[in-house]
């Protein structure tokens, strides 16, 4: 008898370790990639935060102050290029998802077999460095390019017109860089919808065109969500198109970031316009997500 | 709307539609790159104002794919639809006057109970208080009046199936269709629905076309239906002319159990023809298309046939063949036999308990099997008979 009792309290206190420790299961996965975050995000964080509360220069170093008046400050300099920005990331925002989601939706309800295919096409741009591919947009633009080379020759377009150093520049470029980041969350929320509400909508007297706005669209909306967080954010803190396409009057914020950290040496400022970016792309992603009521599409979506 | 009155209309080439849904030589072939698929194959089928009416078969046998069609979700390869006298091919499903009933419901999951119910309204452009008496009226039939705010997500798989439903009565479409609606509910649910939506469709007056492949469903809800096989139709009729009088193999398997008979027409007499089925006895079958010496197929119901312990007189005139009792099962308010044939073929006999004495027979014990002649039925192999003989014509 008090062997087999022996045993059962074994065999419980097995059970309550494995229960304990595959508790923990979801944490032991977790842990890799937390670290990971801890090292590389978090404490980076908390050093340009204290950094953008410094002053000093280059040569005598910085010391720790708290002086927020830099915030005021660099806002003050740079809030041109700041609403710039944020304009350039709405307009861009706007056409992804005007160019995206007719094109999501035919390769998720008319792809067929191929959908695999089409979607590696779209990303296909992405085997080619970001910066080359910015630089071909350069060259398609060129005053005398084959584009605008073409049009002045047939007198379409005056010889002084031009593109490049313009906002339709970097706006396109920027589309072009930034459409897979809106095309792929948007195949992924049209393609698990389930074909018979589309069919439903039909039979209830919504035409094909009623059907996509009264249903489609609206239970694709977290995949919007999830497109507009994926190309708004970047967009606004972009560099590389303004530098390569745009000229003194395009000039976003994160090239003015870029500027003062790396060659004016202006770590407290840099840090400071950072920081300010940060605030307002959150702010503005919190009030877009209360305007749509995330929770609840979240939830009819994952039904 | 007698088939008198359809034969002349037929004949006639009139538009006037007695039937409330008319399909004429309807098709559906599916192409892919590997094969050519019938789904459906030259289907005629009347469906008459305010009927309820079951599309039956196992599944690939086309009534998803013929609903589908009438609902205008598939276009025919070749063949009409007319609802109400209307050639309905080629226009689109939003623009046709029917209502479906999806297997999985297909609620809009992102609008209420209420709003769900009052999008094909609000797509007619009905006036909005209308809209609301209408959907009010609606929820209240189908015993939802409580939940127009909810989500379906928040409903059970009962209620959800009552808000299709509403979702497309309220319509009040000149035929609603119904894809296998209860396929996902649980037994005891499932007969609470078949009850309720015999309810709703007397209430409403709407004819319903009901696809199911539960046999069980289709012949205690329908008012007639057609039996489906591989794209043919096998035979139409009523219930219990489908069970009683089944015109193919098919059906007859289908529709209940058959004891199914092979054998040679020994000899015809005053329309009853003899058969050697290679059991010790005689079975008899009326026939009014085989001869001596045909090979037919013959089909009793376990129910029909009596069985008893005592050979049968020699001047009875009932079917009567001998065997071994080869299983017994003990059911309660009756007792299925299966009895061995001397030729080698299993019979099976249904016998009600009338009495609370023992069974008439056990296992291993010689009885006799005896049937009333018109109890045997001549069945056919192929649908395409059956379709000249019966299917055609209305239902009697």
């Amino acid at each position: 008898m008090s062997r087999v009792h022996a045993d059962d309290a074994s065999r419980l206190a097995a059970g309550g370790f494995r229960r304990r420790f595959g508790r923990l299961t979801g944490y032991w996965l977790a842990l890799p990639g937390g670290l990971w975050l801890a090292i590389f995000f978090v404490v980076p964080m908390i050093y340009l935060l204290s950094l953008s509360l410094m002053t000093g220069d280059f040569i005598h170093g910085f010391t720790q102050t708290f002086h927020f008046a830099t915030y005021g400050h660099t806002i003050s300099l740079y809030h041109d290029q700041f609403i710039r920005s944020i304009m350039y990331a709405v307009i861009v925002t706007v056409l992804t998802i005007v160019l995206a989601y007719p094109m999501a939706y035919w390769i998720a309800m008319r792809g067929g077999r191929n959908k695999s295919s089409y979607l590696l096409i779209i990303l296909l741009p992405f085997f080619v460095s970001f910066v080359i591919r910015t630089l071909q947009w350069q060259f398609i633009l060129a005053d005398n390019g084959f584009v605008l080379g073409t049009l002045k020759n047939l007198h379409l377009v005056g010889s002084g017109f031009h593109l490049l150093a313009t906002p339709v520049a970097v706006i396109c470029g920027l589309t072009y860089n930034y459409l897979p980041f809106m095309v792929l969350p948007l195949y992924v929320s049209i393609e698990r919808l389930d074909s018979r509400l589309m069919e439903a909508a039909n039979d209830l007297y919504a035409s094909k065109f009623q059907a996509l706005l009264r249903v489609v669209f609206p239970l694709t909306v977290p995949g919007i969500f999830a497109g507009v967080l994926m190309t708004f954010v970047p967009v606004a803190s972009d560099f590389v198109n303004a530098q390569l396409l745009g000229g003194a009057k395009t000039t976003m914020i994160g090239n003015v970031i870029y500027t003062l950290y790396l060659t004016n040496n202006d770590y407290a400022g840099a840090s400071a316009l950072s920081f300010t970016l940060m605030g307002v792309l959150l702010i503005g992603i919190f009030v877009y997500a209360r305007a749509l009521g995330t929770k609840d599409v979240m939830e009819a979506a994952a039904l | 709307m007698t088939s008198q009155t359809e034969q002349e209309r037929r004949e006639a080439g009139q538009g006037v539609a007695a039937a409330a849904i008319d399909l004429r030589g309807v098709e559906k072939t599916f192409y892919s790159k590997a094969e050519t698929f019938s789904a459906v194959r030259s289907l005629d089928l009347a469906i008459q104002d305010g009927e309820f009416f079951s599309l039956l078969g196992p599944s690939g046998c086309g009534k998803t794919t013929t609903l589908r069609m009438i609902a205008g979700f598939e276009e025919p390869t070749a063949g009409e639809i007319l609802l109400h006298g209307q050639n309905m091919v080629g226009v689109p499903p939003y623009k046709r006057d029917v209502n479906t009933v999806f297997q999985s419901y297909a609620l809009f999951p992102h609008m209420t109970v209420a709003e769900n119910v009052s999008f094909g309204l609000e797509r007619k452009r009905v006036d909005k208080q209308e809209i609301r008496q209408r959907v009010g009226e609606m929820l209240e039939i189908v015993g939802l009046g409580e939940r127009g705010d909810r989500r379906p997500q928040q409903l059970s798989g009962g209620q959800q199936q009552r808000v299709a439903l509403a979702r497309a009565l309220v319509n009040r479409p000149r035929a609603l269709l119904l894809d296998e609606p209860l396929a996902a509910l649980d037994l005891k649910l499932r007969q609470a629905m078949q009850v309720e939506l015999k309810r709703i469709q007397r209430e409403v007056g709407i004819t319903f076309v009901f696809v199911t492949h539960d046999q069980g469903e289709a012949l205690t809800m329908s008012d007639r239906l057609v039996v489906m096989n591989g794209g043919l139709l096998e035979q139409v009729g009523t219930p219990h002319e489908l069970y009683e009088r089944p015109a193919t193999r098919f059906v007859a398997g289908f529709l209940g159990t058959s004891n199914i008979m092979e054998g040679k027409v020994t000899g015809v007499d005053r329309g009853i023809a003899v058969i050697d089925a290679g059991a010790d006895g005689r079975v008899l079958v009326p026939t009014d298309r085989s001869a001596v010496g045909d090979r037919i197929a013959v089909s009793v119901r376990p129910e029909k046939i009596v069985l008893s312990r005592d050979e049968p007189a020699a001047d009875d005139e009932r079917c009567a063949v001998t065997g071994t009792v080869a299983e017994m099962v003990y059911l309660g308010t009756s007792n299925t036999y299966e009895v061995r044939l001397n030729g080698g073929e299993m019979l099976t006999v249904l016998e009600q308990n009338h009495s609370t004495s023992e069974s008439t027979a056990q296992r291993g014990d010689t009885v006799w099997l005896t049937w009333r002649p018109q109890h045997s039925l001549q069945l056919v192999d192929e649908p395409a008979a059956a379709t000249e003989g019966g299917a055609a014509d209305d239902a009697g």
